[in-house]
């Protein structure tokens, strides 16, 4: 038996902490063990915000180099950013639509083409990549892009948690106010992977 | 799951908590009556939780000064009977550390845990030193948890301890702890007496020579019997009976060093020490009976290593032990369980199979930065303005502890020189006494209560020369936006008095002290010029609150957007950095509406005037 590894990135603010709590609720829920990681501090300054979640037999939630199953990545260079840990198996959801790190006119390093990113993302590991920004809009408001990501999460082939159990999750996590945009997010979400928009 | 069910859960109930929630979840079911703290990451959350549940709970809890002010709140409480916990990072420890050493020799009557979280590869923290010296140096017991159901467990177990044998008990965590979340099953909370009675005791609680002298002897004696506890205590437990390689290890160390062991089914024991302090000799001896050879597996410097090579030579045993000293396991920032899988492997001589070569990817960074709208921004664009007229060259910046010593970064490049909390004015006056450069030191409101004070008083009444620029956004931002003694409100919510930065700067005997408004550029810059030109102690409050609290105000029915005027110049954008602001593909500038604050900064200082407000119907 071996626990099913999640890996979280994208960029503070984003609400990915907020998404990682109603997953492992849930996955509490089904009577599975699990177990997080989450890093807070500096990070909610605009920089990388990363969890990990181990849902099944395990005791730390640190997840090896090529040892997750799922990546979801709430920003496409932050995807790249974690492709190490995907394990060869593994499936990658990406939120396409990028935030540039604010001093990205004095970096270094440009930001990467996002076609460039898919190719690299898609060259060992199964890609759906979707523009949740987009989709978050339509379904109402464009905080609700982590719900989005979450229901893109719930359609990958052998994701562990029910997704009934996810809804119910989401009742007991979410602000009431904005639970209908939300459900319709992650429905969204949902269905965009079904229907296999993966390139 | 919201804050409130933490106090509400009832036994048998499963909650998926994070570390420090079940932290103020065992204190609840211990039956603390005093909570203080002051907050700092990793252990933030105790207190923001505290701050919701304190009150209804019964419990009194303080956003104190300062660690030193929050351990002695919390000592008083125990001396008079009550249960009370006081909970920070680990350079918390270091300030709270004069009170700590004498409070052990004199001990407590109530029950009374200090938990440490410690940041193995300072995550949010300027070092990373390991705690668990303090349990030596101050002869304190020490509980290392590994998972957040551990950590609860062991607030009960703490405080009954620490009643029993009447010394108090510190609880090490690491980032990877407090920062875990795992399934928590509660227990009861049992009615408690919270009326606490101090019954006089000089020859106790006072440490002349004499009763110091009498204490210490005591406190050794003390740890003596401790150590027969924890020799026996269960929770220091073998796992794994295989092999000859023995590993000693403790908090989040024990869990990648299981799941390494468990995955590939490697041949060994492992002890986890849960109790590690005073070390376990004895169960320590007939652990490593059985083995070999012994890894040591813990988190960051060779602490319980060194403890087992004195019970290894004090034995007379010869016995190869590895880890930190040997070069087995790295000596500096935390472990992962790659580096666990790598570290076992050595000692088993097992050859690692063909490693990937890590391909080099030139990923732009994502540093952190001010927030948009941020105070801070418009303060170190006003400042490098009124330092470019009055051509000062080699200016140096101490800063200090807070969202603003970000300003290191480009283009403030605004902080020089930090060392801690309160660092900022007292590095000052030695720059200013040693150097002929002018000095301009930043420090936080927060951060001023906690240790800016008593520098201040040494700055004026020793004559020395620097601007000390106040930056009150009134709140602790960088933590979470906790409060401070600045604010007319408390830790748990209820009114309380505001203590004047302006009063206490003018009680230090400033004399040039001025108050500004930060997003005021044109004002803030004359009186940045006033107060560098002043010889002397200056001070200048740049009073604004910081936008994470403002923006959760009144809507502003209108955008910022950068008009046709607009010459590309890149004024704003390089010399604010605000994330609001970005230059499209074409060349041309745009504020991000749904980033922009509107704090009118960036409208002030367009040389063309092109960036305006535009109304929403």
């Amino acid at each position: 038996m071996k626990s099913y590894n999640i890996y979280i990135s994208g960029v503070g603010g984003q609400g990915i902490i907020k998404t990682s709590i109603v997953m492992g609720e849930a996955a509490m829920k089904m009577g599975k063990p699990v177990v997080m990681s989450e890093i807070h501090g500096m990070a909610q300054r605009g920089g990388v915000v990363s969890t990990e979640l181990k849902i099944g037999p395990a005791r730390s939630p640190i997840i090896p180099e090529g040892q997750a199953d799922l990546l979801i990545a709430f920003e496409p260079l932050e995807a790249l950013r974690a492709i190490e840990k995907i394990s060869n198996q593994g499936y990658v959801i990406t939120n396409t639509s990028p935030i540039f790190p604010f001093n990205i006119s004095v970096s270094e390093h440009p930001y990467p083409d996002i076609n460039i990113i898919l190719e690299e993302l898609a060259s060992n590991s199964d890609l759906f990549a979707l523009d949740a920004l987009e989709i978050a809009k339509k379904a109402g408001h464009i905080l609700s892009l982590n719900m989005v990501m979450l229901g893109a999460a719930a359609a990958v082939p052998k994701f562990p948690i029910d997704k009934t159990l996810l809804l119910k999750s989401m009742e007991e996590n979410l602000p009431p106010k904005s639970l209908n945009i939300n459900l319709k997010a992650f429905e969204e979400g949902y269905q965009s992977v079904i229907k296999g928009n993966n390139l | 799951m919201k804050i409130k069910d933490i106090s509400k859960a009832q036994k048998g109930d499963k909650l998926f908590l994070l570390g420090n929630e079940a932290a103020v979840r065992g204190a609840l079911e211990s039956g603390v009556s005093v909570a203080s703290t002051y907050p700092g990451t990793p252990s933030s959350e105790i207190g923001d939780v505290f701050s919701v549940i304190a009150k209804k709970s019964g419990i009194y809890f303080e956003f104190s000064t300062n660690e030193k002010v929050a351990l002695e709140v919390a000592a008083a409480a125990a001396a008079s009977g009550l249960r009370s916990f006081t909970f920070m990072k680990h350079v918390g420890l270091n300030v709270a550390a004069d009170s700590l050493m004498s409070l052990v020799y004199s001990g407590v009557n109530g029950g009374m845990l200090i938990l440490s979280a410690d940041d193995p590869s300072m995550f949010s923290s300027q070092n990373e030193q390991d705690n668990r010296h303090y349990a030596r140096l101050a002869n304190i017991p020490m509980l290392e948890p590994s998972n957040p159901q551990e950590i609860k467990d062991l607030m009960n177990y703490g405080f009954q301890f620490s009643e029993e044998f009447q010394i108090p008990v510190l609880m090490r965590t690491t980032t990877r702890v407090s920062h875990m979340r795992g399934i928590v099953e509660m227990d009861n909370m049992d009615e408690v007496n919270r009326e606490g009675f101090f019954h006089k005791d000089p020859s106790r609680f006072v440490p002349v020579p004499e009763v110091a002298r009498v204490n210490h002897r005591k406190l050794i004696e003390k740890i003596a019997k401790i150590e027969k506890e924890v020799n026996k205590s269960p929770l220091n437990q073998t796992y794994h009976n295989n092999g000859d390689l023995g590993i000693i290890t403790s908090g989040s160390a024990f869990n990648y060093v299981m799941d390494v062991v468990e995955e590939n089914n490697l041949p060994v024991n492992v002890l986890k020490l849960t109790f590690t302090y005073p070390f376990p000799e004895e169960k320590v001896l007939e652990f490593i009976k059985k083995v070999k050879k012994i890894l040591v597996v813990e988190e960051v410097d060779p602490v319980m290593e060194k403890d087992l090579l004195a019970v290894i030579g004090k034995n007379g045993i010869i016995k190869k032990v590895h880890g930190k000293l040997d070069g087995t396991l790295p000596l500096i920032y935390e472990y992962d369980p790659q580096i666990i899988r790598e570290g076992i492997n050595k000692v088993l001589k097992i050859e690692a199979g063909d490693e990937t070569p890590e391909k080099s990817r030139n990923l732009p960074k994502r540093p952190p930065t001010l927030c948009p709208g941020c105070p801070h921004r418009a303060v170190y664009y006003s400042i490098k303005k009124a330092i470019a007229d009055l051509q000062l060259k080699d200016v140096i910046f101490p800063t200090d502890i807070g969202c603003y010593t970000l300003g290191i970064e480009a283009p403030y490049e605004a902080g020089d020189y930090l060392l801690s909390m309160g660092s900022s004015v007292g590095t000052s006056c030695g720059f200013s006494k040693a150097t002929h450069q002018k000095v301009i030191s930043f420090i936080g409101d927060s951060t001023f209560f906690h240790a800016g004070i008593p520098p201040l008083i040494n700055a004026v009444h020793n004559k020395n020369n620097f601007l000390l620029v106040i930056l009150d956004n009134r709140t602790t931002a960088m933590t979470g936006g906790q409060s401070h003694p600045g604010l007319p409100v408390d830790g748990m919510g209820d009114e309380a008095p505001e203590i004047s930065i302006e009063k206490m700067v003018e009680a230090s005997g400033v004399v040039f002290k001025e108050t500004i408004n930060p997003l005021n550029l044109k004002k803030s810059e004359i009186i940045f010029k006033k107060a560098l030109e002043y010889s002397g102690v200056a001070v200048v409050i740049s009073k604004y609150p910081c936008m994470l609290i403002k923006s959760r105000g009144k809507k502003k029915n209108f955008t910022v957007n950068v008009q046709e005027e607009c010459d590309g110049c890149n004024i704003c954008l390089e010399e604010l950095s605000c994330p609001a602001i970005y230059r499209t593909e074409d060349g041309s500038i745009k504020i991000d509406s749904q980033l922009c604050r509107k704090c009118s900064v960036c409208i002030q200082l367009c040389p063309e005037k092109a960036i305006k407000v535009h109304k929403n119907k």
